[in-house]
């Protein structure tokens, strides 16, 4: 535990809780037995950094769930994969298989006397069970709907129990934290976010896919020197750099630091690490458009901000989208989601509002261009 | 109807949790995989089986977007449209299939042989385009690459190009 403290080790799900603050709260819980649940439910769009843990090394995510376990004093862990990764699903359940045989998983690991069992539970195609409290409903068995905070999952989670629940990203991080010390892999990457980042880059680049780098690269580099910079001959236009639920950020702001300290500072937030790039072809309208019809359809509409929000952002953004718009239509829009922000049971809301609210911020004048002209000046 | 060997299946996935509740969505998605969807006979069943009310059973398979409760096509195509696939281009990939095919959003082909929809991020927005056929990924897609596979499937199913 002292170790995983040290390592400065933070959640790579997305809102970077330090993993082992989270632990420590687990573990003072007196209740038996704590759950252990690993969130592979990896929905973010963008986002394709756990699908190569997953299908390629699954082996190294279930040494850092013992190690965890371990450290925990939990004995059952479960891994939440999403629906659509159908091969992953086939790929851990034959690693699990073999980890078994080995004795690396069981009621007497390796003769050392820890007991942890490993199984894998599939979901079925809901956005909203990357989020920690949802994704223990569905394990539950009912519908992926967030529950109100707090107790925390650390007190009462699944099966009403202590319940850890952590990125895929987190827990693969773990085998290296104790193979090198918690000190050395405090000195990786930037000093209040340590350690490697899996960075996806997707979009208007020359070579899209994932990175591992270290915490706090430059987001310019990413793009230009990692990524291979803008594909056929474009001119950086816009950059999403988190997955689709974080601000956009304009090209000129992209001198940043990618960490979860230094990108709230520059407007936006670290996410997940998914960098989504875009050229000078792409309407920004239409790119809020589309994030706010996959918000609406994800909404799992639990809290009526979100459900009602969402919808009528889409039907707003739609309109201005088709060259339909009217006057005071970009207020509307500041309105609604300034109604939505921080009033939502879970951070599906916010993220939806603040994608707008980004998009307005940046590109107010194209929102004003598509209702004065009625069309898009891209003629897209 | 569930008969004796998918029963047994279904108690096999409940063993692997701590309560039966857990097996909901597990058994939901077995029974899909089966027999390609969920009927509301096989939803009465499960309930008897994870002795729960239907109604919950209901609830869980109304709510994911993965379980179908009405029949689909043999082949099931999903093309993502999502912000990044659509920054290259799935929604005209998306019309591409659908005018080949000859179906629209949630359409199903009169021999019963594919059905069409537009989904939300499958995880491969770095090979973008991307769709899945039934539970194969397809990715780095181009006109000609989808036109390619829905060939093949109609040869292996007709013995004959179209």
């Amino acid at each position: 535990m002292e170790e995983i403290k040290r390592s400065g080790l933070r959640g790579r799900g997305g809102a970077g809780f330090p993993t082992g603050m989270k632990w420590s709260f687990a573990k003072a819980d007196p209740k038996f037995p704590k759950y252990l649940l690993c969130n592979a439910d990896e929905g973010e769009p963008g986002t394709f950094k756990d699908r190569p843990i997953l299908e390629k090394n699954p082996h190294l995510l279930i040494e850092g769930m013992v190690i965890s376990g371990y450290v925990l004093g939990s004995e059952y862990g479960y891994i939440y994969l999403r629906g659509e990764y159908p091969a992953a699903a086939d790929i851990l359940n034959a690693a699990i298989k073999q980890a078994y045989e080995a004795n690396y998983l069981g009621d007497n690991i390796n003769g050392k006397g820890v007991k942890f069992h490993l199984a894998v539970h599939q979901g079925a195609g809901a956005y909203i069970c990357g989020e920690e409290t949802a994704l223990i409903e569905s394990i539950e068995g009912k519908k992926g709907q967030p529950r109100n905070k707090p107790p925390f999952p650390v007190n009462v989670g699944a099966w009403s129990m202590p319940t850890i629940v952590n990125n895929v990203e987190t827990l693969s991080n773990l085998p290296y934290i104790i193979e090198i010390g918690g000190e050395a892999y405090s000195n990786i990457g930037s000093k209040e976010c340590p350690g490697p980042k899996l960075f996806c880059v997707s979009g208007h680049v020359k070579k899209p896919g994932v990175y591992e780098l270290p915490m706090g690269t430059n987001l310019k580099d990413i793009i230009y020197i990692h990524a291979g910079g803008i594909r056929d001959g474009g001119k950086l236009k816009a950059v999403i750099p988190g997955g689709i639920s974080t601000p956009v950020l304009p090209a000129d702001a992209i001198d940043c630091a990618m960490d979860f300290v230094a990108m709230p500072k520059a407007g936006s937030m670290l996410g997940s690490g998914a960098v989504i790039v875009m050229d000078d072809s792409v309407c920004m309208v239409r790119v809020a458009y589309r994030a706010l019809k996959f918000f609406e359809h994800e909404s799992c509409g639990k809290c009526v901000p979100c459900r009602e929000g969402t919808d009528w952002l889409r039907k707003v953004l739609a309109r201005v989208e088709k060259g339909k718009g009217k006057d005071g239509d970009i207020e509307l829009l500041s309105d609604i989601a300034e109604i939505m922000m921080g009033r939502t049971f879970c951070p599906l809301g916010d993220g939806a509002a603040g994608v707008v609210m980004g998009m307005i911020k940046h590109f107010k004048n194209e929102f004003e261009e598509h209702i004065k002209n009625g069309r898009c000046a891209l003629s897209c | 109807m569930i008969d004796e060997n998918m029963r047994q299946t279904i108690e096999g996935l409940i063993k692997k949790f701590p309560c039966r509740d857990s097996a909901v969505v597990p058994s939901l998605s077995y029974i899909q995989k089966v027999k390609g969807h969920i009927s509301e006979n096989d939803m009465e069943d499960l309930a008897i089986i994870l002795q729960f009310p239907e109604a919950r059973i209901f609830s869980a398979a109304s709510f994911y977007s993965m379980l179908k409760l009405m029949p689909k096509a043999r082949y099931h195509i999903q093309v993502c449209t999502n912000v990044s696939c659509s920054l290259v281009e799935t929604e005209t990939l998306f019309d591409h299939i659908s005018g080949k095919l000859g179906i629209g959003e949630g359409e199903i082909t009169p021999d019963g042989l594919f059905s069409l929809e537009s989904v939300e991020c499958l995880g491969s927005c770095g090979y973008a385009p991307a769709m899945m056929v039934n539970s194969e990924h397809y990715e780095n897609l181009n006109f000609k690459k989808a036109d390619e596979i829905i060939e093949l499937i109609i040869k292996e199913f007709t013995g004959k190009y179209p």
